[in-house]
């Protein structure tokens, strides 16, 4: 590979505190070689590749958190390679699937298969999670030690709560023997039996069994707890409520140590936006008010929320062409998520060295994964956007196997124009 | 400066009748102008007339019913169309068909309107997306079953000539109550008052914002009323801890000549049925043909779903 000459960019890298217009190089084996204003127009070796990005925004390549893949098992919802796809085209380079495949991922052998399709099938780099208890049933847990060798960076019953506060005790207890990263995805599963959107006065107007922001609060509550007792690296996959911050905030000015993500739709979207039973806007956490949305916005601009993740999660027709209580949860969005979150910014929400850092260095370093920064010599996995592109949502046009997005015909404003994983060329939008 | 242009306010008339929250006040009022007339209709000797002749009807109850699906039956026929009952217990439903297929299908056979009452709330919605009739819900969900309330409506401006200005009480399980959601909307757009009565478990989150006064304490809710709704208070409610048992509900909640005294002296009494006699309500209250109005419900419901069918028939 021929070393490349990114010049004349806007390069922001939260992680060092750097935003500045300048160049970046990626050496004969895809790192980066060198970053920043130094990188200029003037010192360009002749036998190399000059990329000029126009004055456009670098950034390193999106790290998302939480990311479903239909394989195995739902191949027919996204396979490997149109997941890499719809990533690339939104800039994201890394992923964290979910376990909830079929069969589950908890078992040493599932690894090495999902690390060879990975390999094989995408372009991106496709870091597994591991169930926490066997077939996410909440009962055995899973093997922590030997699955983290083998790769494991995570674990998760994904969109799976541990109800047993026995079990979800020894389990946190015991990962901190492995140093294993536990992701709760946090619902009292009793509390929330037969919720379909959140519980409020849009829930009573339709008639759909209300989901209370307490099944997430009572959760978070009593893992935090446990916290206390057996400490371990812990991470609330997403919250949705005004209630649930609070929780956060207080344990955190007690010094505990966690992390906290949320869904790019509960800080884009609320209740409202489900209007009449539309089932692409059925998700968990459920959209909430427009008063728990501002303040998942203003958690994310105050650090009590670390990660926005996508929350992508494909599905086919056939599970969203139902009544709204047949139908299943979850919403594309792997390939909107940096040009959602930008919203953040253009409405002055949230600041874009904030922003940007809530979607790749802070995942990185809650994984333990040497990306989401334009270090020297780390990989070259780069995103160049235009913060400013005008576009608009058109479901045919996304790249993912599944067609639910939550957020069709909506005005965008800003689009991904390249993506480079390992140096290379993923994605040029034309 | 570009001179903002006035938008006109434009009125969609509905083809569908999914919902009172989705009906105009002129579209309520001609329903019941209409359904009035037919109450004569129904109590002469010759009940049957031809407006709906060559029309062809469809009900869809994917939940058992008696009094609903009989009540649409009853008024198709007396109408002139043909009218068809699906028996959903051996259709293809039960082998998996989804909700749209079944739609599809049904709207292969070029259906006038089709009458469909389901478990789930939306699904007249969604079915009205897929089919080129017009649907009527008969209730879906907890969400709204608007013929019951066009008939309560009707019942009540029999009796006391109006809805305006009189105070309804609504008592009993509200929240799993589509007959309590469609009644508050159309009570409030008629111009009543309404108090809703029911023990906190049985309140759905945020009901005041629907525009009604709630209460816990019955004697207090029925306090001045004209209107006494109760609501039919479902077995399995007792069970899923919603209440200790039947006999503490009763005490408190159960229509009782007692808690009656709390209302204005000529208050009369509605219930949807069918009814839980000593559960929600006293059974000679439920028989006092002075003050209850129940079989007069039953009577007046054929008459507005006549009504609903010839309106809704007629725009597609």
């Amino acid at each position: 590979m021929k070393e490349k000459y990114l010049i004349n960019a806007r390069i922001i890298d939260p992680k060092n505190d750097l935003d500045e217009m300048g160049g970046l190089i990626i050496d004969s084996k895809g790192l980066i070689k060198a970053v920043g204003k130094k990188v200029t127009n003037g010192n360009i070796p002749a036998d190399v590749d000059k990329i000029d990005l126009k004055k456009q925004v670098l950034i390193p390549g999106i790290v998302d958190m939480r990311v479903f893949v239909g394989e195995p098992g739902y191949e027919y919802k996204e396979n490997f390679r149109t997941l890499s796809n719809a990533a690339l085209a939104g800039g994201v380079t890394s992923v964290v699937s979910m376990p909830n495949t079929s069969p589950v991922i908890d078992n040493v052998s599932m690894v090495d298969f999902l690390k060879r399709r990975g390999r094989d099938k995408s372009r991106i780099n496709i870091f597994p999670s591991a169930a926490l208890t066997k077939n996410t049933e909440g009962k055995q847990m899973t093997e922590f030690g030997l699955l983290k060798r083998k790769g494991i960076v995570a674990f998760t019953d994904g969109v799976k709560t541990v109800q047993n506060p026995q079990v979800m005790a020894r389990i946190m207890n015991f990962a901190s023997q492995s140093e294993s990263l536990i992701m709760q995805h946090a619902e009292d599963n009793i509390m929330s039996e037969g919720g379909l959107i959140n519980e409020g006065e849009i829930s009573t107007r339709l008639g759909l069994k209300g989901i209370p922001s307490l099944a997430e609060k009572i959760i978070v509550e009593r893992d935090l707890s446990f916290l206390e007792e057996y400490f371990c690296r812990y991470h609330i996959s997403q919250i949705s409520s005004k209630k649930t911050i609070s929780v956060i905030k207080k344990a955190k000015n007690e010094g505990k140590i966690f992390t906290t993500g949320v869904s790019i739709n509960n800080l884009s979207l609320n209740e409202n936006d489900i209007g009449d039973f539309r089932t692409f806007l059925k998700l968990s956490p459920p959209l909430r008010t427009e008063n728990d949305r501002q303040s998942l916005v203003e958690a994310i601009n105050d650090g009590t929320i670390d990660v926005i993740v996508s929350d992508h999660k494909p599905e086919d027709e056939e599970s969203k062409r139902l009544t709204f209580s047949q139908a299943t949860t979850g919403a594309t969005g792997v390939e909107t998520l940096l040009p959602l979150s930008l919203e953040l910014f253009h409405n002055k929400s949230v600041k874009l060295n904030k922003l940007i850092a809530s979607i790749t260095i802070n995942p990185a370093k809650i994984l333990g994964i040497n990306k989401g920064t334009l270090e020297k010599g780390n990989d070259a996995d780069l995103c160049v956007v235009d913060i400013n592109k005008p576009w608009v949502v058109n479901k045919d046009e996304l790249k993912s196997k599944s067609k639910n997005t939550p957020i069709e015909d909506r005005k965008m404003q800003g689009q991904i124009l390249k993506t480079f994983v390992r140096g290379e060329l993923a994605f040029e939008r034309v | 400066m570009a001179a903002i242009k006035k938008l006109k306010a434009v009125k969609i008339e509905q083809n569908h009748l999914l919902g009172i929250q989705d009906i105009s006040y002129s579209q309520v009022s001609e329903i019941l102008n209409q359904a009035k007339a037919f109450i004569t209709l129904n109590r002469s000797d010759s009940k049957k007339i031809d407006i709906l002749r060559g029309k062809t009807q469809i009900n869809l109850f994917f939940e058992p019913s008696t009094r609903t699906q009989s009540s649409f039956e009853l008024a198709g026929k007396r109408l002139g169309a043909d009218v068809m009952s699906m028996n959903i217990v051996n259709s293809a439903i039960k082998k998996g068909e989804t909700l749209i297929d079944t739609a599809m299908t049904l709207n292969a056979m070029h259906p006038d309107i089709i009458v469909i009452r389901h478990q789930d709330s939306g699904a007249p919605n969604l079915l009205s997306q897929k089919v080129n009739c017009a649907v009527i819900n008969a209730g879906d969900g907890i969400r709204e079953h608007p013929t019951q309330a066009l008939l309560d409506a009707l019942t009540i401006i029999n009796r006391k000539g109006k809805v305006e200005g009189l105070k309804i009480a609504i008592c009993g399980d509200i929240l799993h109550s589509r007959v309590a959601r469609s009644n508050i909307y159309l009570m409030n757009m008629l111009g009543a008052e309404i108090n809703v009565v029911a023990p906190k478990t049985l309140l759905p989150h945020s009901i005041e914002r629907l525009g009604v006064k709630a209460f816990t304490d019955m004697k207090k809710g029925l306090e001045n009323c004209d209107i006494v709704m109760m609501l039919r208070l479902q077995n399995e409610r007792m069970h899923g801890s919603f209440l200790p048992s039947a006999r503490e509900y009763y005490e408190y909640f159960g229509l009782t000549p007692d808690k009656l005294k709390k209302a204005n002296k000529d208050a009369l009494i509605m219930h949807p049925g069918p009814m839980n006699r000593g559960v929600e309500i006293d059974t000679n209250l439920a028989d006092d043909i002075n003050r209850s109005l129940i079989k007069e419900q039953v009577e007046l419901g054929v008459a507005v779903r006549m009504a609903c069918l010839k309106i809704f028939c007629k725009r597609n």
